[in-house]
C-alpha cells in the first residue's frame, strides 16, 4: 500500500470511527436523559410531593428540595473555599513564586488529581469530623463545614490547572510585552494577567463547581445524610448524590425510591447547564487566546 | 463500600481455602456438610448487613471442604437482597424483615427465617446512660429530648444517629420501640450496621441503634423499661424489639442454594448462628 493512499484511507477511518464514538457519546447522553425523565415519571406525577421541603419516606413525605439545597450550598462553598486558594496557586506556579519552587507545587497538584475522593472521605471521615465536633461544641461534626473543607481540597487541583492551562495559553506574548515595559514578573501577573483573565478564571470555577456538584463519597461520609437545610455551618445535611446512593436501595416499588431518578435528573440539568456555561465563556473571542484556555 | 470489602475478603479467603484444601482433601467434613458432596457451582448471596458475620462463617467452612463450590457474601442492606434476588442476580438476598406485600407481588419469593436478632439502642462506652424508658427513648429520637442531662447523662447535646431508608435494623426499631413515631430530621444517617458501629463508638454524645448481635466492647447497649438488651433477654422474649433475619430466594432454590440453606438450619449451621451473637431458629 502506497504511503499516500494508505494515509488518506487510514485518516478517513480514523474520522469515521472519531464521528462513530462522537455518535455514540452523544446518543448515550440524550438516551440517559429520556431514560430519567420517563423513570422519575411516577415523581413527576406526584410533583406536588417531590418539590416540598419535607422528606419522611415513612410518613409520606417524599421532598427532595432540602437535598437540592444541600447539593448547592455544598457545592457554592466548597468552591469559595477552594477558588481564592487555587488562583493563588496558579499565580505562585505563574511567577509570584521562585520557579523551581513552583515547578514541584504544580507537579504536587497535578499528583492531587490522582486521590480517590473515598480516600479523602474516609481519612476526614476518621480524623476531621471528630476534631470539628469537639472543637466547636455544637453538633457531631458530620457537617456543612466538614464536607465543604474536604470537597474544596478535592476541586482544587481542577481549579488549578485550568487557570495554569488558560495562563499559558496567553503565552509569552504578553510576558514579552510586560518584560520590554519594564514590569515585574510577579507584578505582571497581578496586574496583567489577572484582570485579563476573567474569562479563564470563570471558566474554572464552573467547572471546579460542576466537580464538586457530582461528587458522591465526600458528600455521604462527610454530611451525615440529616434530610434538612442547614440551619448553621455545623448542622449536618443531605446532597441529591448522598440521597441517591442512600435510597437506591429501598424497594423499587417505592415511591421513595422514584424520588431518585428526578434527584439524577435535577443534578444532570444542572451539570449541563453547568458544563455549556464554561463552554460558552471558554469559546468566546478574547483578545488573547483564550479558547485554547477551555480543556474541554 | 463494605459489601465490596467484604466480597474481596471474601474472595482472599476463597483463594486460600482452595489451595490449602487440594492438598489436604484428607478430614472428613462435619455430618452437616455432607449434603455439599458433589455440588459444585457458584453461590451468590447479598443484602442485610446483620447476616454478613454467619454467611461468612457458613460460606469459609462450605468452601474450606469442598473447594469447587464458590459463595460470595455481599452486603448492601435488606432492600437490595431483595430487590437482587427477586431479579435474579444473586442466588440468596438476606433480609432482617419480611418481604413487604408489594414486593411479594413482584418477585414471588420464598422466604426461610433462621434467627431472631434484637435491636438495641446504643451509646458510646464512656456514657454513664445505660437505662432508658420506651418513652425517653422515643423523646430522643423524636428530637425532643436534647441533651443527655434529661436522660440522666452529662450536660452534653445528644448527637443522633440514624440507618438509611432501606434497612431492615431500621424498619423494626422504628416499628417497635418508636411505634412508627416521628424520628427527628436532625438525625445524621449511616448505611450499614457496620458504619453505625463506627460511628458510636467514636462518638461520646453518641446515641443509635443496631442489631445486638454485632454490638461488642467498642459500645454498649441500652436497657429498655428495666429489662437489658441481651440475647437472653431477647430469647425468652423480654426485650421486644426483635426481628426475625431471613433468608430468600425466587420461587424454588437451586440444589446449592437448598444445601445452603438447610445448612443454616442444621445443628453446626445454628451452632454458627449462636456463636455470631443471634438466636437461632429450629428449622429455616
Amino acid at each position: 500500500m502506497s504511503p499516500t493512499s494508505g494515509r488518506t484511507r487510514g485518516e478517513r477511518t480514523a474520522e469515521l470511527l472519531l464521528a462513530g464514538a462522537a455518535a455514540v457519546s452523544a446518543a448515550a447522553v440524550l438516551g440517559i436523559l429520556v431514560f430519567l425523565a420517563i423513570l422519575a415519571a411516577p415523581a413527576w406525577q406526584g410533583a406536588a410531593h417531590v418539590f416540598t421541603w419535607d422528606w419522611r419516606p415513612f410518613h409520606g413525605h417524599y421532598g427532595i428540595l432540602p437535598m437540592v439545597v444541600g447539593s448547592l450550598l455544598l457545592a457554592l462553598t466548597a468552591l469559595l473555599l477552594a477558588l481564592p486558594v487555587a488562583i493563588g496557586i496558579a499565580a505562585f506556579a505563574h511567577g509570584l513564586g521562585p520557579r523551581r519552587l513552583a515547578r514541584i507545587v504544580l507537579a504536587a497538584v497535578h499528583a492531587m488529581t490522582g486521590i480517590p475522593t473515598i480516600v479523602y472521605a474516609f481519612v476526614s471521615a476518621m480524623l476531621l469530623v471528630p476534631f470539628v465536633r469537639e472543637v466547636f461544641v455544637h453538633g457531631s461534626g458530620y457537617s456543612l463545614l466538614s464536607a465543604a473543607l474536604v470537597l474544596s481540597v478535592l476541586i482544587l487541583p481542577t481549579i488549578v490547572l485550568v487557570v495554569h492551562a488558560h495562563w499559558h495559553s496567553m503565552g509569552k506574548e504578553l510576558e514579552r510585552t510586560c518584560a520590554a515595559l519594564g514590569i515585574p514578573r510577579g507584578r505582571a501577573v497581578l496586574r496583567v494577567l489577572l484582570p485579563l483573565s476573567r474569562r479563564g478564571l470563570l471558566t474554572a470555577a464552573v467547572l471546579g463547581f460542576a466537580r464538586a456538584l457530582g461528587d458522591t463519597m465526600i458528600a455521604l461520609l462527610l454530611s451525615g445524610n440529616a434530610a434538612q437545610v442547614p440551619g448553621s455551618a455545623l448542622d449536618g445535611f443531605r446532597t441529591l448524590t448522598a440521597h441517591i446512593a442512600l435510597v437506591v436501595a429501598t424497594d423499587t416499588q417505592d415511591a421513595a425510591y422514584a424520588s431518585i431518578f428526578a434527584a439524577g435528573l435535577i443534578l444532570l440539568l444542572v451539570a449541563a447547564a453547568a458544563s455549556l456555561t464554561a463552554r460558552r465563556l471558554g469559546a468566546g473571542n478574547g483578545r488573547t487566546e483564550a479558547a485554547r484556555a477551555a480543556p474541554r | 463500600m463494605s459489601c465490596v470489602r467484604t466480597t474481596s475478603l471474601l474472595l482472599v479467603v476463597l483463594a486460600l481455602a482452595a489451595c490449602g484444601s487440594d492438598k489436604r482433601a484428607g478430614p472428613a467434613p462435619s455430618p452437616d456438610l455432607l449434603p455439599f458432596e458433589g455440588l459444585e457451582g457458584t453461590l451468590d448471596i447479598a443484602g442485610g448487613t446483620a447476616h454478613i458475620p454467619v454467611m461468612e462463617e457458613a460460606a469459609k467452612r462450605i468452601m474450606t471442604a469442598f473447594p469447587r463450590i464458590r459463595i460470595t457474601v455481599g452486603g448492601g442492606g435488606s432492600g437490595i437482597g431483595i430487590q437482587k434476588v427477586g431479579e435474579g442476580l444473586i442466588d440468596i438476598g438476606n433480609a432482617g424483615r419480611p418481604v413487604k406485600a408489594k414486593e411479594q407481588a413482584k418477585f414471588e419469593l420464598t422466604s426461610y427465617p433462621f434467627a431472631i436478632d434484637g435491636v438495641a439502642v446504643v451509646v458510646h462506652p464512656s456514657n454513664s446512660v445505660r437505662e432508658l424508658t420506651t418513652q425517653q427513648a422515643r423523646d430522643a429520637f423524636a428530637g425532643k429530648i436534647t441533651n443527655w442531662k434529661d436522660l440522666g447523662g452529662a450536660d452534653a447535646e445528644i448527637h443522633l444517629y440514624g440507618r438509611d431508608e432501606a434497612s431492615g435494623t431500621r424498619a423494626v426499631f422504628w416499628k417497635k420501640l418508636l411505634a412508627k413515631g416521628a424520628v427527628a430530621t436532625s438525625a445524621n444517617v449511616v448505611k450499614s450496621n457496620g458504619a453505625m458501629k463506627t460511628a458510636i463508638s467514636k462518638d461520646e454524645h453518641g446515641l443509635g441503634y443496631m442489631s445486638i448481635g454485632r454490638i461488642d466492647d467498642t459500645l454498649a447497649a441500652v436497657g429498655l423499661d428495666g429489662v437489658a438488651a441481651t440475647q437472653e433477654t431477647a430469647t425468652d422474649g423480654t426485650y421486644v424489639v426483635t426481628r426475625r433475619l431471613f433468608m430468600n430466594t425466587r420461587g424454588k432454590p437451586s440444589e446449592l442454594a437448598q444445601a445452603f440453606i438447610d445448612y443454616i438450619g442444621s445443628p453446626e449451621g445454628r451452632a454458627i448462628v449462636a456463636a455470631q451473637g443471634y438466636i437461632p431458629l429450629a428449622t429455616p
